[in-house]
């Protein structure tokens, strides 16, 4: 038992952990306290003051950081609390630009609960001079508009303390605090892998992905075939953009809308996952038996794999040749798809829709086309769909469910998982045990993959083969795993990076959580679960029993690893110098 | 050249025997501006690199305290007077004059390397109040339109 402590908040008996803050006992007998610069295990710094209560102490203390004791009594909700939490948020508005209505977070803004919660009824209370900044949009993933930035540095902790990139930091101070990168220079010319985890991390309006939707539209409006293809994750949580509760698998309903947007064939990433695993298990098993270079990791995450160019290029030749998933199936829309439809591929366009702002700057790179045609053409993200959705009036909650078109469409189980962490290291395994061993995987389920923790290793036994794995998410966990296996401590055979924490499915383009919500519920396990809900359900749950795609190895690719397998879904990677466009 | 060499080893130094204390890179960055005259970007990347930290955490740093210098003084320093006297006199319409007329906010140093314009507490010369100093020179009871003429006597 652990040791507890005893205080009175709001005439309350609260008995809560030793160590626990003010803010967290509280959550524990149900005592609202507002909050804005707090974000659970990323951003704990007490630094707006909304939080503030009285703790009997001089001053009133911010209750996000301030650890109970014995015999406490605490006051949330006096008239001095309420009137300092208002003059915070009225002296945040003074410098705030309040273009609400045209906001990306126009009714999912934690700025607006506040207001609403502590009754501001003067917005200009303490009008003044203001800061006017230059909206940074050069980047190919994420805009930032510092007109309205409450400075509340969660982007900052996610950036630094979750991704280990740190790009972006507190400059200046006093009235002309900012969030920049160092040096003036925009967001594109810094190290910024495009993950994406700030914007998801943002209270407000001040963090978006660069729209793609205006060119998806000109793009369906232009006469082309024009395809799409959803990821794994995009399932899992885009209910939650219409109410839906977290963790409902939606795969049907996206479908249906995805078609009636106007898409002429609807594909599925995870047809590509399903790829993804017959070449990469294929290039693993020829690793480990030619004596390639090993660990082998996994090159899914574009936003992994901008780190590991980045900040370890030393690991560039462990890194799979495979292109990631919907990269690997534009690829095959544009050449096996096309030629069964009889249609040109330079009259196909492919559209992603990706639980990811790094995809975005992926399908920008020159060296992922075949013959001079991008593999993917543009890349929305789950919340663009759901806006794309909303424009166009379609009632989601109410649609049917729908298939995916045949001849990419079907999938396993093994390529749903892809979107949880652990999950193509899973998905893998269910592959490469069979290859290696000649025999039928019973138990396909590998628990010991699954799961939270930032670094998870198991040893998989091979029928006699011992095969050591590990799985890191968060490019700071990856740092910490690569750390161990460049210093000798650790030797694998095989790892999965992804660079979000959690995988995809708390990817940087998914549905925003507000930070009330995250302080309680673990995102991430919630929509995995419909993920590993959806595998379970599934007849086959093995890539390479999915059925269309040995007919597109048998009547186009041949073999995985083939030369023409190689020619369109595998890549090659750069060595990128981190200062080198900061001037 | 060999000179910045010698000040980069120099600085190497310093890193080399503070790094493993806590709170290094505030009087890092102290040494380095003394070494360098102040903390540019390329000082700025070898701090980071050597203390394992972000440039972006070593340029918060460096802007928060107005101490720090990112770029190297003008030729000419040029100091404004705030102090009680000065600033009753006027003083800062002598100094946005002078910004004006340099192109240059408060802090800053012009592209051609010749002025720093700074802001400074009482110069002990109140008795000539608005004073502003260039370099050595002291220039005493200053309105704001004598301030090109002085300028273009520097500018050469």
């Amino acid at each position: 038992m652990e040791n507890m402590i005893n205080l009175t908040i709001d005439g309350v008996q609260v008995s809560a952990p030793a160590g626990s803050t003010v803010l967290e006992a509280a959550r524990l007998a149900n005592i609202h306290i507002p909050t804005l610069c707090y974000l659970k295990d990323v951003n704990q710094i007490g630094a707006c003051r909304v939080c503030v209560v009285d703790v009997g102490a001089r001053a009133l203390q911010a209750a996000c950081v301030y650890p109970i004791s014995e015999g406490m009594v605490v006051k949330t909700n006096t008239p001095e609390v309420r009137s300092a939490r208002k003059t915070v948020v009225e002296l945040l508005l003074s410098i705030h630009d309040r273009k609400c209505l045209s906001c990306v977070r126009n009714n999912n803004c934690e700025l607006q609960d506040l207001c609403r919660d502590l009754g501001i009824d003067d917005d200009d209370r303490f009008a003044g001079e203001r800061n006017h900044y230059d909206v940074d949009d050069a980047s190919v993933s994420i805009v930032r508009d510092n007109n309205k930035c409450v400075l509340c540095r969660r982007c900052v902790a996610a950036c630094h303390t979750l991704q280990n990139v740190g790009v972006i930091g507190p400059v200046r101070r006093g009235f002309n605090s900012a969030i920049e990168s160092p040096w003036k220079v925009q967001l594109a010319q810094t190290s910024c892998v495009g993950c994406g985890q700030c914007i998801v991390a943002c209270p407000v309006g001040a963090l978006k992905e660069k729209d793609s939707i205006k060119a998806v539209d000109a793009l369906l409006a232009s006469g082309k075939h024009v395809v799409v293809q959803p990821a794994p994750a995009v399932r899992a949580a885009l209910g939650e953009e219409f109410g839906m509760p977290m963790g409902t698998s939606v795969t049907g309903k996206m479908v249906a809308a995805l078609r009636r947007l106007g898409f002429a064939k609807v594909f599925d990433v995870d047809f590509g996952a399903d790829l993804t695993i017959l070449e990469e298990g294929t290039e693993l098993v020829q690793r480990l038996t030619n004596g390639g270079v090993l660990p082998m990791i996994t090159s899914c995450s574009p936003g992994w794999i901008k780190y590991c160019e980045t900040y370890n290029p030393d690991f560039i030749p462990n890194l799979s040749s495979c292109k990631s998933p919907h990269e690997m199936l534009g690829a095959v829309i544009k050449s096996y798809y096309a030629e069964k439809a009889g249609i040109d591929p330079k009259d196909i366009a492919v559209v992603s829709v990706m639980p990811c702002t790094a995809k975005k700057g992926e399908a920008k790179r020159p060296e992922l086309s075949v013959n001079g045609l991008a593999d993917v053409d543009e890349v929305i993200t789950t919340r663009e769909l759901a806006r794309m959705i909303r424009r166009a009036g379609i009632d989601f909650a109410n649609l049917p469910d729908e298939d995916f078109d045949s001849v990419l469409g079907e999938s396993t189980g093994a390529g749903v998982i892809f979107g949880a962490t652990g999950g193509v290291m899973e998905a893998a395994l269910r592959f490469a045990y069979e290859v290696v061993t000649g025999k039928e995987l019973e138990q396909v389920e590998f628990h010991e993959v699954r799961g939270l923790k930032g670094v998870k290793e198991a040893d998989i036994d091979l029928n006699g083969t011992k095969l050591s794995v590990a799985v890191a998410h968060g490019t700071a966990n990856a740092q910490k795993l690569l750390d161990s296996v460049r210093s000798g401590e650790k030797t694998y055979q095989f790892m999965e990076v992804m660079c979000c924490p959690g995988g995809c499915v708390t990817g940087g383009g998914q549905p925003i959580v507000k930070s009330d919500v995250r302080a309680g519920v673990n995102v991430s396990a919630v929509r995995a679960k419909a993920l590993y809900d959806e595998d379970a359900g599934k007849a086959r749950r093995k890539s390479q029993d999915n059925e269309e795609l040995k007919v597109l190895y048998k009547e186009y690719l041949g073999e995985p690893g083939s030369h023409k397998a190689h020619h369109l879904l595998h890549t090659t990677y750069t060595a990128r110098d981190k200062y080198e466009n900061i001037k | 050249m060999p000179d910045n060499k010698e000040k980069f080893e120099q600085l190497n130094q310093v890193i080399e025997e503070l790094k493993d204390q806590p709170g290094a890179l505030m009087p890092i960055l102290q040494h380095a501006q003394s070494i360098f005259g102040c903390v540019s970007l390329d000082v700025q990347k070898v701090i980071a690199d050597s203390l394992g930290v972000t440039l972006s955490e070593v340029y918060g740093v460096a802007t928060f305290y107005s101490q720090f210098k990112l770029k190297p003084s003008g030729k000419y320093i040029v100091s404004v007077c705030l102090g009680t006297a000065c600033y009753v006199k006027g003083s800062q319409k002598v100094l946005e004059k002078l910004s004006e007329e340099l192109k240059i906010p408060v802090g800053d140093t012009t592209d051609d390397g010749l002025f720093t314009l700074s802001a400074t507490r009482c110069l002990g010369a109140c008795g000539l109040a608005p004073v502003m100093t260039v370099n050595d020179e002291v220039y005493g009871r200053l309105t704001p339109d004598q301030i090109p003429a002085i300028i273009a006597k520097y500018r050469g």
